[in-house]
């Protein structure tokens, strides 16, 4: 190697970041074949794969399917959506203002720095506003006009007793059923958006809520996620956080292995008790990429392929041939 | 010009001193890529080993998965659901994406226990694990655009992290619209540039030599205190 | 074609998954094989002798 530009600086070799020049022998090698049957063998391999195994395609959980199968389930999660307490009601940015719900690291919390970009309130969003899009309904309407022109305080009264008394609700002849009690206008509240959700209109309401043309499967989503309906489907295939999930697949699928690293952080201390495991977790695999990108210049790291001694079978032919016929 | 042979007249290209910004980017990429750089027909005697395979392997791979999610594309992304040959085409997609890091993974072992970084290849090394982690981004983003249980599991806990880093101000994995978008269209074209600046600086540098081993006959001149000059990359 | 159903009835990856536990460590057994399978082959790569000019390179 020789300067073309700029000044020659001479530097010490170092094994581990310099070469020697390759002058000895090269071989033919026909570059464009060897794609050819790359791509050819890759694509009988995947092709015996796909008819062998196929792909998976688990049905998606709807508010109707969640209703159909535990509509108490529903019921909870909805009466907890109305009083604002639910883990989306509470989950702070980028869904809502909640004071000290934002994950930190120190004074490190873009989360919050960010602030609410996704506005979703759940009693406007999940109960009130869908059930005002059911036509032809006097009663319904006033029940909600009483709900919403009462001070808050009395309407944390009713929801308080509601979310007791739904603990030991049943369900049954397409009705809620909750033990007697003071509840004011949100049981009616709660009956009728229990029948909205299982007759499907509720997944309709929440997806075209802003435009008829959506894409945007936030809300719904959100309020099913904050049920135990669709977390008990995936915990019985194995996919939640605690279960190693995010590196698995439905079925016996092979999932994301090379997500291991990542999801073994969440199962160690502090991480696996920690509020802020998702930051903590999310630092952690940044400075390790970070590491992983600029490992040709940390000496030490850089220097374990030499180390390992690995290398001495990958260039076996070679150094073989170095030594010349008399050492075959 | 010469309309009987077609032959080309003089003046049909600017002289090598040229200061046209056209003429300076030709000189300068015959330059780093001769054709015989680009497209080489003879290769290093150390190349003797199966584990060199694995590159063009994890190159094929991602042919064979933007092809896959060209035929999906084409039909739509509900198309997989309620069609056999949809289903079969989507299975060809997700196998081929399995295929890819499956290879990519070997190649990278690989390519770290041969320090391939070595020799003003630093660069090489950083697209590569780049195009690693945008990767497993642009599979992730496909997972998502399943329309599926699987991707309303995983976007409702992906959004946790997401949303802790600041990410999920922007990057909204409850959006399908978006993340189908990201998916198709942001990322593949990420994976691809990294993908072809990666296989160029491959051609640009070369294959890395082996560890000189103390003992062994030079293979280079005598004289082996290499020099590196301020311009290297 | 007979084979391919053989192998389809045994192994239908649409039924309920196989997990290991070893300590906190919790890893499906297709994940497993995977990983494994990757191991076997980068050694297999490394120690397989390659021969040169067998066909392909000419």
């Amino acid at each position: 190697m020789s300067a073309a530009k700029g000044t020659a600086k001479p530097r010490r070799f170092n094994p581990d970041r310099d070469v020697e020049d390759w002058h000895g022998a090269y071989v033919p090698y026909d570059i464009l074949k060897e794609a050819l049957v790359a791509l050819l063998v890759v694509g009988v391999l995947i092709a015996g794969l796909s008819i062998i195994f196929s792909s998976p395609d688990e049905h998606p959980v709807t508010l109707k399917s969640w209703t159909a199968n535990d509509p108490v389930d529903f019921a909870q999660t909805a009466i907890t959506e109305l009083d604002g307490t639910s883990a989306v009601a509470t989950y702070g940015p980028p869904y809502n203002a909640t004071p000290g719900s934002s994950q930190s690291i120190g004074f490190f919390s873009p989360e919050k720095w960010f602030g609410v970009r996704h506005p979703v309130n759940t009693a406007q969003d999940f109960v009130i506003d869908p059930l005002r899009t059911l036509p032809n309904r006097p009663a319904l309407t006033a029940v909600l006009n009483r709900y919403t022109s009462a001070p808050s305080s009395q309407q944390a009264l009713w929801t308080a007793a509601y979310e007791k008394a739904v603990t030991k609700a049943s369900f049954a002849h397409g009705a809620l059923r909750v033990p007697a009690g003071r509840y004011g206008p949100v049981a009616p509240m709660m009956s009728a958006l229990t029948s909205m959700a299982r007759s499907g209109s509720l997944d309709g309401a929440l997806l075209s809520s802003s435009q008829f043309y959506d894409t945007n499967y936030t809300k719904p989503l959100l309020y099913i996620a904050d049920g135990t309906y669709l977390a008990n489907l995936a915990g019985q295939q194995h996919l939640q956080g605690n279960q190693w999930g995010m590196m698995n697949e439905t079925g016996s699928f092979p999932g994301q292995a090379w997500l291991w690293l990542y999801t073994l952080w969440y199962q160690v201390p502090p991480m696996n008790s920690s509020p802020n495991a998702d930051l903590q977790v999310w630092a952690i695999m940044m400075g390790l990429t970070v590491l992983l990108v600029c490992l040709p210049f940390i000496p030490g790291l850089r220097s374990i392929p030499r180390w390992s001694r690995v290398y001495r079978l990958i260039w076996r032919v070679h150094y073989r041939e170095l030594q010349g016929p008399a050492t075959t | 010009m010469s309309i009987e042979t077609g032959s080309p007249g003089p003046q049909t290209h600017a002289g090598p001193d040229s200061r046209q910004w056209t003429a300076r980017a030709r000189k300068a990429a015959v330059a780093a890529f001769p054709p015989e750089r680009l497209l080489p027909d003879r290769q290093p005697a150390y190349m003797a080993s199966w584990i060199y395979v694995f590159g063009i392997l994890t190159l094929v791979s991602l042919a064979w998965v933007i092809l896959t999610g060209c035929v999906l594309a084409i039909m739509g992304p509900t198309w997989w659901h309620m069609s056999t040959v949809g289903l079969f085409v989507n299975s060809l997609h997700l196998w081929s994406v399995e295929a890819f890091f499956f290879f990519m993974v070997i190649h990278l072992w690989g390519k770290f226990f041969m320090a391939a970084w070595r020799g003003n290849r630093r660069l090489t090394w950083i697209t590569g694990v780049v195009t690693f982690v945008i990767s497993v981004g642009a599979a992730f983003t496909g997972y998502l655009s399943q329309q599926n249980f699987d991707s309303q599991w995983i976007s409702t806990q992906a959004k946790d992290g997401i949303n802790a880093s600041g990410a999920g101000a922007i990057f909204n994995v409850l959006n399908f619209g978006q993340m189908l978008m990201w998916h198709i269209v942001l990322l593949p074209l990420v994976v691809v540039a990294l993908t072809g600046v990666h296989v160029l600086m491959v051609r640009r540098r070369g294959i890395v030599p082996p560890f000189v081993v103390e003992g062994d006959a030079a293979s280079s001149a005598p004289n082996s205190s290499p020099v590196e000059t301020e311009d290297d990359s | 074609m007979m084979i391919v159903l053989v192998i389809r009835a045994l192994v239908n990856l649409n039924g309920p998954g196989h997990y290991l536990h070893w300590g906190f460590i919790q890893i499906s057994v297709a994940n497993v094989l995977l990983i494994a399978l990757m191991v076997v082959v980068f050694v297999g790569a490394i120690l397989i002798p390659f021969r040169r000019g067998k066909g392909r390179n000419r």
